[in-house]
């Protein structure tokens, strides 16, 4: 199953991408800018984010609200999203409705700052403390997305730091930080434009030249920090969190090779051996044999710098101690460093991510979002046809050689969630081993 | 720099939902095929007359059981193998019941379709219910419950649900039923339960993607009908409606880091004829980003990351409900500000641009959804579960674009009581009983969870 793709590079560096398929008459827009957390500076966790609040704030020919309000009104739909890597920002409209999705976004990344004011800066700060507070504070374990890669990377590293932002830094925030932010990385050299669905190619590249052609290249960023890691954490880092929550819960990560490399595959299809569906180890020996746990499942991050994470999450069952669960756990991880795995388990998980990746390009969107993907974090749209195969190249000898090289005790960082005491302790923190990064 | 001048739309292209094909089977059951050509996979869908308002009281979440417990092994296969022979197959069986309607289901790429449909028909047809999985699937269930107690935004739902129908609804208690009821459920009353309710002649199949109507209905033939039985007459319980002063329930959560607040009464049946105009009327009050509500409470105030309305549309009269979880301090006024949206929606008609931004999202987005074999399915078993006519998706646009301004406000009047509307937040009432008590919208109760 192969999609169809051309590439081309505006003179302004703006890296475009093309998908044509016209079963229906729908068309996905979708930009990538290779901006993330990890481009924040230090005192200003949480601005990428912020940041993309302020892209629905106007821009100098459109009104704050407005593109929501002209894509809705278009018969589209549409949103943004913030990663460690990356901020895209994405319509579906009909497809005659293609020239007024290109129109709107190259608005706001040739001319965003004449909207900005401090009365829309104040607001969407508030609605990204409440954002906070609804998917991290006042959810059960929701601190795990912050607590996790704090202990899977120095404290140094980009990785390291919140992605939702700290309630002092996001305070911090200034219009000054959203001009320097905007000027430093908002700019066609540093974005990838994919258009998917039903359009005429010659058609979409001439609105592309026409709307995003004017704008000028950026004055380049600065480079990000040297990113590299020791590919293994070097000790077992464990830290227990006190949480209003009833049931215990264990996160493990793993360093892992980085999205994309030869060696992420055999990790991706680790994972799902681990923890995809029912038919996964964990889930068959914690939920299913053992009845430990109330659910199981495994996935990797798809970091594609320094290091990936390969990430464990089980929930106990009631009136499991936390203590059993992370010994039952790291039992079936053991398992797996010590055993072969079988060419059966290999076969099972191929096939699960294979389905996956099918269904997932029914969507126009998707497609797009996946060839702006490959392009931004691997210089290339085209891997997206080739993901089948890399798949299933992996073999039982890769994938047990993995488990073996990243799954030791010299390489976990775990993060265990108890119900709170009542003593109001902190967060402890313990080093097994010696670190050495 | 970038153009002034905004583009015009050029000349839509014509859209049409999938067609399908409808048969039954001797045995009664029928079969719906929608071919789609576009990538080679396929979604199946089964629709099951068993809803979870058949549970019989005292026994409530026996429906959704029953239908977990079909993903735990038939006659031929134990639950590992079965869910191994599917996953190597690169597919699993979903299974679940809701208030109308049991579903199983699977997408699958085609090459493999045709082995893997035989064991959907295997877990739909023949089922072993062991005793140890039975056993194993309440104890899950009885760990979802403690979990759900330490989630505020279910939590929430679930306590509105208590707090607006009448006790002795069905509807007044969780779906998949509480910790009680759970426990009295036994292998006995889940195999009685699936021979009773479940027969062909409950069941609409569904196959929705690469295939052909002739390919699909071979399929369904081949497989199914040799299966027999028939159902037992089932009494459908009604819902009741609860209060019709406004009041309002403080659930109390000490820790709570903001106020999750639902407003709401117990809407209207999906068969309605005022559907349409529901709808519209919905998505300009809280069903679109820039609807009034999430417009006020976030764009303008910064109270919330987001507030919407919606009607859950159930085949009895399910919630009318506006939800949305906003800083603790603010509390009073987020319920203010909502309040007075519902009363704006109710005295004065929409502006003519409020209407078209409503009708022509509606309409536009049409297409959108219905881009997977997966969403086609699900379109198709709606049709089945309400009843609606062959022609519904053809006419759905058409009736969208002719709702009114005048319709939209006899929609709200109608069917937005605000007299009657109930409001529970769940949150720190330290911080939000004295300025919910200022409102002055009704009598306070502030309480704890309930424990079921």
């Amino acid at each position: 199953m192969r999609i169809p793709i051309e590439q081309f590079r505006l003179d302004n560096g703006l890296l475009v991408t093309l998908s044509r398929d016209t079963t229906a008459p729908i068309v996905a827009v979708n930009l990538w800018y290779h901006v993330g957390s990890a481009n924040e500076r230090p005192g200003r966790t949480g601005f990428a984010h912020l940041f993309e609040h302020m892209l629905f704030q106007g821009s100098e020919h459109v009104e704050a609200n407005e593109h929501f309000e002209l894509i809705q009104r278009a018969g589209g739909t549409l949103n943004g999203s913030t990663w460690l890597e990356r901020t895209n920002y994405f319509e579906t409209v009909p497809s005659n409705q293609l020239a007024l999705a290109l129109w709107l976004e190259a608005d706001r990344m040739g001319a965003l700052l004449p909207a900005m004011t401090q009365k829309k800066l104040d607001t969407q700060r508030d609605v990204v403390m409440n954002e906070r507070r609804w998917s991290v504070d006042n959810q059960p374990y929701g601190t795990w997305w912050e607590k996790l890669p704090e202990i899977a990377f120095p404290e140094w590293h980009p990785f390291h730091h919140s992605l939702i932002g700290s309630m002092e830094h996001l305070t911090a925030a200034s219009l000054d930080d959203v001009e320097q932010f905007f000027r430093t990385y908002y700019t066609p050299d540093n974005a990838v434009l994919s258009i998917a669905g039903d359009f005429e190619i010659s058609d979409a590249r001439q609105l592309v030249e026409q709307y995003f052609g004017p704008i000028p290249r950026g004055t380049g960023k600065p480079p990000l920090e040297n990113m590299d890691l020791p590919a293994k954490l070097g000790a077992t880092i464990r830290r227990v969190v006190e949480d209003e929550v009833n049931l215990s819960r264990l996160y493990m990560a793993f360093r892992s090779p980085v999205f994309g490399s030869d060696e992420y595959y055999a990790a991706s299809v680790c994972g799902a051996v681990l923890g995809m569906r029912r038919g996964s180890r964990l889930y068959r020996s914690l939920v299913r044999e053992k009845q430990i746990a109330a659910d199981a499942s495994a996935f990797t991050f798809d970091l594609s710098k320094g290091a990936d994470l390969l990430i464990v999450d089980v929930t106990a069952r009631p009136g499991i101690s936390p203590e059993q669960l992370e010994e039952e756990v790291e039992r079936e991880i053991d398992r797996i460093v010590d055993e072969e795995v079988t060419a059966d388990e290999i076969e099972r998980a191929v096939a699960l991510i294979e389905t996956d990746m099918a269904t997932a390009l029914q969507t126009a969107s998707e497609r797009a979002d996946r060839l702006s993907m490959y392009a931004t974090l691997l210089g290339d749209a085209g891997l997206i046809n080739i993901q089948s195969d890399r798949y299933r190249s992996v073999t039982a000898e890769h994938v047990s050689q993995f488990a073996a090289d990243r799954l030791g005790d010299d390489n976990r960082a775990k993060l265990l969630y108890v119900p709170r005491s009542g003593d109001g302790a902190g967060d402890t923190e313990m080093l097994v081993g010696v670190a050495t990064s | 720099m970038t153009a002034a001048v905004r583009p015009q739309p050029g000349l839509p292209r014509e859209y049409h939902f999938p067609r399908f094909e409808r048969r039954m089977l001797e045995n009664g059951m029928s079969v719906i095929v929608a071919p789609v050509r576009k990538l080679p996979v396929v979604s199946v869908v089964a629709v099951v007359d068993v809803t979870a308002v058949d549970d019989p009281t005292g026994f409530e979440g026996i429906a959704e059981l029953t239908a977990q417990a079909l993903r735990e092994g038939t006659h031929k296969r134990d639950g590992v193998r079965l869910a191994l022979d599917l996953e190597k197959r690169g597919t699993s069986v979903e299974a679940g019941a809701d208030w109308d309607s049991t579903l199983v289901s699977m997408t699958v790429l085609k090459h493999q379709l045709e082995s893997a449909f035989g064991i959907f028909c295997e877990v739909l047809t023949s089922p072993a219910f062991r005793e140890e999985d039975i056993e194993r699937l309440k104890a899950e269930r009885i760990a979802e419950r403690m979990q759900l107690l330490a989630e505020p935004r279910g939590l929430a739902d679930e306590e509105f649900s208590r707090f607006i129908y009448a006790e002795g609804s069905r509807y007044a208690e969780p779906m998949s039923g509480s910790a009680r009821s759970v426990a009295a459920i036994t292998r006995h009353e889940v195999v009685e339960f699936y021979e009773s309710r479940y027969a062909p002649e409950a069941v609409t199949l569904i196959i929705a993607g690469d295939v052909s109507a002739a390919e699909g209905q071979r399929l369904a033939e081949s497989m199914l009908a040799g299966w027999s039985g028939e159902r037992a007459p089932v009494t459908r319980r009604a819902d009741k409606v609860e209060r019709t002063a406004r009041s309002v329930e403080i659930i109390s959560r000490p820790d709570a880091a903001q106020s999750e607040i639902r407003i709401g009464h117990v809407g209207v049946p999906r068969s309605h004829p005022d559907y349409f105009d529901i709808v519209v009327m919905n998505a300009v009050l809280g069903g679109l980003f820039s609807s009034r509500i999430n417009l006020n409470l976030r764009e303008q105030h910064g109270y919330t990351y987001g507030a919407s309305s919606y009607f859950d549309w159930r085949r009895q009269a399910g919630p009318m409900v506006i939800s949305t979880a906003v800083q603790s301090e603010v509390t009073g006024e987020a319920i203010s500000e909502s309040l007075n949206e519902i009363e704006r929606m109710r005295s004065d008609e929409i502006s003519e641009d409020e209407l078209t931004l409503a009708t022509s999202y509606l309409e536009g987005v049409f297409p959108i959804r219905y881009e997977t074999t997966a969403s086609i399915a699900s379109a198709l078993a709606n049709l089945v579960i309400f009843e609606l006519p062959e022609d519904y998706y053809d006419t759905y646009r058409g009736r969208i674009s002719s709702v009114t301004t005048a319709g939209v406000l006899k929609a709200a009047k109608s069917h937005v009581r605000s007299e009657e509307l109930q409001v529970l937040t769940v949150g720190n009432p330290e911080i939000i009983e004295a300025p919910v008590r200022a409102l002055g919208i009704g009598e306070v109760i502030v309480r704890d969870p309930v424990e079921s």
